[in-house]
């Protein structure tokens, strides 16, 4: 196989059985965890607690409470840089906002790719640094599976290969074109079955929190 | 020194260098310059082998300009050799019997050796000659 | 028909001074991609070759590369190389036709078995050979009987290098390339559609001066010309490093010649000389006209997703594929759900228990 028949692959077939994979998966997921529900609430409701969920998701984002976040401030920074670089690498890229507007039917403007760029090393060096701190950390290296260093490396990859492609780092291009793709498609296959549904999980569940705490208590 | 401009109307003379080529092709026309000087070495740059954006080449020789000499060959169509406004760099223009343009060289040398009159060529000439001679007794 | 004496007697027998010789070396060491630094070993080189004999075939095409190579509108060093070489076969360039033509090849292959240089256009048809055939020929059998006494094959154009266009989806005749029917000789693929006229004289000059196939890459294409990629070589460059793209064909970005990657340039997945050696004599090319690069000297370029989608869209519809996963997760998800609140249902009617051994790490999330 050529490195044209390659690419043509992933961009073709490859990407429809990755995207097949992640919609059903992340349906069946959500399905899964919206359908068992939570147990009614039997005491009389200081409010509906709606409001009060969306609320929770944006103040559970800039940490739980002062205490934890202290004991915690290397996973929330870094958490943090790296989600947004990330997110202005998939994002915010020209010729991935014209991947997005192929089947979306609509884009938004991008940013100047040497912004881009610089955004993918700061993410790449963040993700470094997690690395060695789940190796380093005796609480992390306590908690960690498999699965951790699996999405870890699944995560790593399509920025990598990424930031390679656009500076046609010692492979020709069309190769790293078809690999960043594939790591892509490899990512989207997993994603759904891994912790990874945080992507998703994350608003619900501290909408629930907000949502239950908002009926608690005494109405004023 | 006089200057002749070749950057005409229709071709695209903008001040803004699109790929920025002309800059460095200069950069290296001085080291070669310092070299021809001090090691006695020349060196030919071809300009055919980089790429021109539109209106880089002609701004290049305009830039160059045109010194004291204009050599014109005719082998093969025409060729014309130019020394530029400075003097060891030479442009070369080769073109066919149909004026369409086969390469473009720029020199930096003392004189550039398509000038130069051949050995072979001079054989030639040299058993030519006597005919000459016989025929005008 | 091939002749004993080398290049530089035959130039010098035209009248042609040395002083003419060595433009035509400087020009050619030009054409070929080479540093001219090489002229001397060109000189040497030429003034030792032979005017070999060539056979041209041409198959399934459209005759793009023959026109590509003499529709030049001046005598140019193409012709010069034409002039220098023995073209001894050529059905659309020869003046015989008819029975006369195919005598003339059988010949002109038999008096120079094993030295002539076979060039080939076009794609070969074998779904059903008699898909294309020449004087009730077909094109495979005429391949393989000329590819025998041939010292090596030059595939001129997409078609003959990779299938080019016959080859696309969904290639009703079974269209192959030359490398799919000659296993044992040595092949030179000079893709493109057609291919840059001096690449092609290029790549005939580098083989006749140097006498030995020229340094290619995994496709089979010469380093010199086909080596770097067009994106590359792009004077464009500097737009898509800053991310300023041409949204539409007349847009106030095309007008300022901004990157055309959005409108389906194919140029980062391209190697081809078009940016460096350009059209038309160095008049321009696709870029610089303003259409993005269409990767013609690529293999399966008419089916790389359509000309105008650019390289990062996908070639098949996804949300198509997405809402399929979309019913199939949903179908399957109101089952398993369904499922699971029974679990839930039964194990709440049975007073089921959790201790802390249920909970494991890395349990099932």
């Amino acid at each position: 196989m050529n490195s044209m028949d390659f690419l043509l692959w992933v961009r073709g077939p490859g990407l429809a059985i990755a995207s097949i994979i992640f919609v059903f998966g992340m349906t069946l997921r959500m399905f899964e965890i919206f359908m068992l529900g939570r147990k009614k609430n039997l005491a009389e409701l200081r409010s509906s607690g709606v409001k009060e969920g969306f609320r929770t998701i944006i103040t559970r984002s800039g940490g739980v409470d002062t205490y934890t976040t202290k004991r915690t401030m290397f996973t929330h920074i870094s958490g943090w840089v790296f989600h947004l670089g990330m997110f202005t690498a998939i994002f915010l890229l020209a010729p991935h906002i014209e991947l997005f507007k192929s089947f979306l039917g609509f884009g938004w403007p991008a940013l100047p790719t040497a912004i881009v760029d610089l955004a993918t090393v700061i993410a790449l060096i963040t993700l470094l640094a997690i690395l060695f701190h789940r190796l380093t950390s005796p609480v992390m290296r306590f908690l960690s599976v498999g699965q951790d260093y699996v999405v870890w490396a699944l995560t790593f990859l399509p920025l990598l290969t990424g930031y390679m492609t656009y500076h046609h780092l010692f492979f020709p291009y069309t190769w790293l074109l078809g690999i960043h793709i594939l790591s892509i498609c490899v990512l989207l296959v997993v994603f759904p079955f891994t912790k990874l549904t945080h992507a998703v999980t994350v608003f619900t569940s501290r909408w629930y929190n907000g949502y239950m705490a908002g009926q608690k208590g005494v109405k004023q | 020194m006089n200057g002749k401009s070749s950057c005409s109307e229709e071709t695209a003379c903008s001040d803004e260098l699109y790929t920025g080529n002309v800059t460095p092709i200069l950069n290296e026309i001085r080291h070669a310059l310092k070299k021809l000087l001090e090691e006695g070495e020349s060196t030919i740059i071809d300009l055919r082998a980089l790429p021109m954006g539109p209106g880089e080449e002609q701004q290049l020789e305009s830039l160059l300009g045109i010194g004291e000499v204009t050599a014109n060959i005719d082998a093969m169509g025409p060729s014309t050799v130019n020394e530029t406004l400075f003097a060891g760099v030479w442009l070369i223009t080769h073109r066919n019997t149909e004026d369409a343009i086969l390469g473009k060289f720029i020199e930096i040398t003392r004189y550039p050796s398509i000038l130069e009159s051949q050995t072979v060529d001079m054989h030639s000439a040299l058993k030519a000659l006597p005919d000459l001679l016989t025929e005008n007794g | 028909m091939a002749d004993d004496r080398t290049l530089a007697d035959i130039l010098r027998s035209q009248g042609i001074s040395r002083r003419g010789f060595l433009k035509f070396c400087a020009t050619t060491a030009s054409m070929m991609a080479l540093s001219p630094a090489m002229v001397p070993k060109i000189a040497e080189a030429l003034e030792n070759a032979k005017r070999p004999s060539v056979i041209w075939l041409s198959f399934q095409e459209c005759t793009g590369c023959t026109e590509s190579l003499t529709r030049s509108h001046a005598p140019t060093i193409e012709k010069l190389i034409f002039d220098v070489i023995s073209l001894d076969h050529h059905h659309t360039l020869m003046a015989a036709s008819g029975h006369a033509v195919d005598e003339a090849m059988q010949e002109a292959m038999k008096e120079n078995y094993g030295k002539y240089l076979l060039i080939v256009d076009g794609s070969i048809p074998v779904g059903n050979p008699a898909y294309s055939t020449i004087g009730g020929v077909s094109n495979l059998e005429m391949l393989k009987d000329a590819a025998k006494g041939a010292a090596a094959i030059v595939s001129v154009g997409t078609c003959a290098a990779f299938g080019g266009l016959p080859y696309a989806k969904p290639n009703p005749t079974g269209a192959v390339p030359v490398t799919e029917i000659i296993k044992d000789k040595p092949i030179i693929n000079v893709p493109g559609c057609p291919p840059i006229p001096v690449v092609i004289t290029g790549v005939l000059a580098q083989f006749l001066t140097f006498g030995k196939l020229p340094e290619m890459d995994e496709l089979g294409r010469p380093m010199a010309f086909f080596g770097k990629n067009i994106h590359d070589r792009c004077y464009r460059r500097p737009f898509y490093e800053r991310g300023e793209f041409a949204e539409t064909f007349d847009d106030e970005g095309a007008k300022k010649g901004w990157c055309l990657f959005k409108l389906g340039c194919k140029g980062p997945v391209t190697y081809n000389a078009c940016a460096t050696t350009k059209w038309n004599e160095g008049t321009s090319w696709p870029v610089e006209s303003g259409h993005g690069c269409l990767g013609c000297s690529q293999p399966n370029f008419w089916d790389m997703g359509g000309f105008y989608n650019a390289l990062s869209t996908p070639t098949i519809d996804i949300a198509k594929t997405a809402a399929v996963g979309l019913a199939a997760g949903a179908a399957i998800g109101v089952a398993a759900g369904a499922l699971n609140r029974s679990k839930k249902a039964k194990a709440a009617r049975e007073h089921e228990t959790v201790t802390v051994n249920d909970l494991e790490k890395g349990a099932k999330s």
